[in-house]
């Protein structure tokens, strides 16, 4: 006899329900993880914030005071990388996808992007030690560690410009083509304001990256205490990332820094937090605006 | 019209731009380059670092020892010459604060300015006699010999199963347990992260409405922007405590800890990759399959995963590959004993976290800064693998479309 064929569906229906249920409880897990880690961070590391705590130097071998110097190390970095990174990797996407054909250079150059983006951070660390601070002489200063994190994120910096421009439906571009443009006037006017938001957003979520970075800094630009403001792009300063690892790991009282450690945690934590919600912000603007036109 | 100048200008543009695009490829070439010439100048070495020299006996035989076998001699775990092809002879170890056991201080001199030739008769006087001394307590007519310790070699180097690159009289450069520490952590962290990245996968692709799906997304890019280091942070003070309390360890930082923390951290990669992949999945295969009666999850199973299998083992290695390279969080909390594993409860080492560890300390130019360099380009050479598979697996993907 044959079985019930309503049984083997209602069967069926079944182990289905159970694995569907089973991956959303997968997935719920994934933001309760998420959830934990920021609302850990958060409650953890708000007591420790005050005006005092972003403003002060730190104290008293860094169980007191504030995070100041670390605060502006950072900021320095970033945007000492950008400086470099984006109009290279701005430049470099714009030549990728608009200047080359799928040929054999393309793919090169696309190869040598995704190798670059494959390198662990600490072998950026190694090589940014070995060329900009004991082969070109700048030591450990903002200058090599800005170059060092620049071409960290370059990779990343070229693969959204890239992806933004091949967003651009060509009828644009032979349109403007069309009109007796050349093919610069057809990018600077068409083709980049078309893709801009995008490239935007991108580069505001890469800031993140380079603000987050530890490994890079290590060994080209990052001091483990030094309660001072830098005056040249060849001084040392202190990063929030690394100083989080320090007071964390080796600080001279880890437990009594601790407070120190989480708020320094919580800044970094807003910081990508905050990048995170203006790129998505961004996003829906501009995702209205070109819709309205 | 295009003008001369027009064209110039775009011709100029087009050049810079050209320039720019390069600019990727000379950076890889140039950290291979660089990398390389620091690392490769390790294995031009003996183990001993500049300064120092290990002596005999003119009379010992005994022509050439390894790093390991003058460690355990010094260790005392070798205690006679014939151990190491030499005479039936018991060793003598001297080191140059030993003196003073075999001379008065008024044969040293009142300034020590005697000390030199005093170790020099010594070494011609006790045939079973190896010394460890700087160069600087040679005297000139040196009564012992100089013994050439074997070259750092790549096989030694990759295979040897100790690491401690600053032992004296010679450093022991063997990475293996480096190697293994890396490849366990990595692994069980994709272990970890398999399943749960694949079911929030095929969660937000195939199950989810769009509005829990908008939901999903940015956690997972929030998740990809945490720093690591606030990882390491996070796995130090929960994590760490977390293994040690429910296996009963004596310590916490042990390699499930770092798995741990890797897994979250390669969850979003693995995610965005096998969802891209599963997207991209026919329509009308999926529709076919639905039509023959199929449910919605045996087509998951038997029709989406199967086409998307290469883009969802792509998602894997890269996983892997970002495990690998990971230094901080990493370092904050496996443990960092550089011995090989038995068990994945046990402290670990990866070769990242000994980079970020030990490149501070080690003096420019000198064994152990050329070792850690020689590490980074085993690791490159591990990326570089890893990034080219899954070249290989994309490309074929597309082939076969």
């Amino acid at each position: 006899m044959n079985p019930d064929p309503a049984k083997i569906h209602r069967r069926k229906q079944l182990s289905q329900r159970l694995v569907f249920a089973l991956f959303t409880l997968m997935s719920a897990a994934i933001v309760l993880v998420l959830v934990v880690i920021l609302g850990f961070i958060v409650v953890r590391g708000l007591p420790a914030i005050n005006w005092g705590f972003l403003t002060k130097m730190p104290e008293n071998g860094m169980t007191e005071g504030g995070i100041f110097p670390a605060i502006v190390g950072t900021f320095c970095l970033v945007l000492g990388s950008m400086i470099f990174a984006f109009p290279i990797g701005i430049m470099s996407g714009i030549y990728v996808n608009e200047y080359t054909n799928d040929g054999p250079v393309k793919r090169f150059m696309k190869t040598m992007t995704n190798n670059l983006a494959g390198i662990p951070s600490i072998v950026f660390g190694l090589f940014g030690m070995a060329l900009f601070v004991n082969g070109l002489h700048f030591g450990d200063s903002i200058l090599a560690g800005s170059l060092t994190l620049g071409l960290l994120v370059l990779p990343v910096v070229i693969r959204t410009t890239e992806e933004s421009l091949k967003a651009i439906d060509n009828s644009f571009r032979i349109g403007s083509y069309a009109l007796g443009a050349t093919k610069l006037q057809t990018i600077r006017r068409v083709v980049l304001p078309m893709a801009l938001p995008n490239i935007i957003t991108g580069l505001i979520l890469s800031i993140g990256r380079i603000s987050g970075e530890t490994a890079p800094i290590l060994f080209t630009v990052a001091a483990y205490f030094l309660p001072k403001l830098p005056h040249s792009i060849f001084d040392q300063v202190m990063a929030l990332p690394y100083h989080l690892y320090v007071i964390s790991t080796s600080g001279t009282n880890i437990a009594s820094s601790r407070k120190m450690a989480y708020g320094t945690a919580l800044v970094l934590v807003l910081i990508v937090l905050a990048l995170n919600l203006l790129a998505n912000a961004l996003r829906r603007y501009f995702g209205k605006k070109v819709k309205m036109n | 019209m295009k003008t001369g100048l027009q064209k110039f200008t775009e011709k100029f543009v087009e050049g810079l731009l050209f320039i720019s695009g390069s600019i990727t490829s000379l950076a890889v070439i140039l950290i291979v380059l660089f990398l390389f010439k620091e690392g490769w100048g390790l294995f031009n070495e003996t183990p001993v670092e500049k300064g120092s020299v290990i002596a005999l006996n003119k009379s010992n035989p005994v022509q050439q020892l390894s790093a390991a076998q003058v460690k355990n001699i010094f260790d005392r775990k070798i205690t006679n010459w014939s151990e190491v092809g030499g005479n039936n002879d018991s060793i003598l170890i001297f080191s140059v604060n030993d003196i003073t056991n075999f001379y008065s201080e008024a044969e040293l001199g009142d300034s020590l300015q005697f000390v030199p030739q005093r170790i020099s008769e010594l070494m011609g006087k006790k045939s079973g006699i190896i010394a460890f001394l700087p160069t600087e307590y040679l005297a000139k007519n040196f009564e012992g010999r100089i013994l050439p310790l074997k070259k750092i070699t790549l096989k030694g180097f990759l295979k040897g199963k100790e690491w401690f690159p600053t032992a004296q009289p010679a450093a022991q450069l063997g990475i293996l347990p480096l190697i293994l520490g890396t490849l366990w952590v990595s692994l069980f962290a994709i272990l970890i992260a398999l399943p749960f990245g694949l079911a929030t996968a095929i969660y937000i692709a195939e199950i989810a409405d769009n509005r829990v799906g908008k939901i999903l997304k940015p956690v997972i890019e929030l998740l990809a922007g945490i720093p690591s280091v606030v990882y390491g942070f996070f796995g130090l003070i929960v994590i760490v405590p977390l293994v040690q309390r429910t296996f009963n360890l004596p310590v916490g930082e042990t390699g499930l800890s770092g798995a741990l923390v890797l897994a979250i951290m390669a969850l979003p990669t693995i995610i965005t990759i096998s969802e891209d992949a599963i997207r991209n999945t026919p329509r009308a295969m999926k529709e076919a399959s639905l039509a023959l009666g199929a449910t919605h999850w045996q087509t998951i199973y038997k029709v989406i995963i199967p086409y998307s299998i290469s883009g969802i083992s792509a998602a894997t290695i890269l996983g892997i590959g970002r495990a690998m390279g990971e230094t901080m969080a990493v370092l904050m909390v496996t443990g960092n004993a550089a011995i090989i594993p038995h068990s994945i409860l046990e402290p670990m080492r990866t070769i990242p976290a000994t980079i970020a560890a030990e490149l501070g300390e080690s003096a420019h130019g000198g064994l152990h800064y050329k070792a850690l360099f020689a590490l980074g380009c085993v690791l490159f050479v591990m990326t570089l693998v890893i990034n080219l598979t899954v070249d290989l697996i994309s490309a074929r993907k597309k082939y076969s479309k």
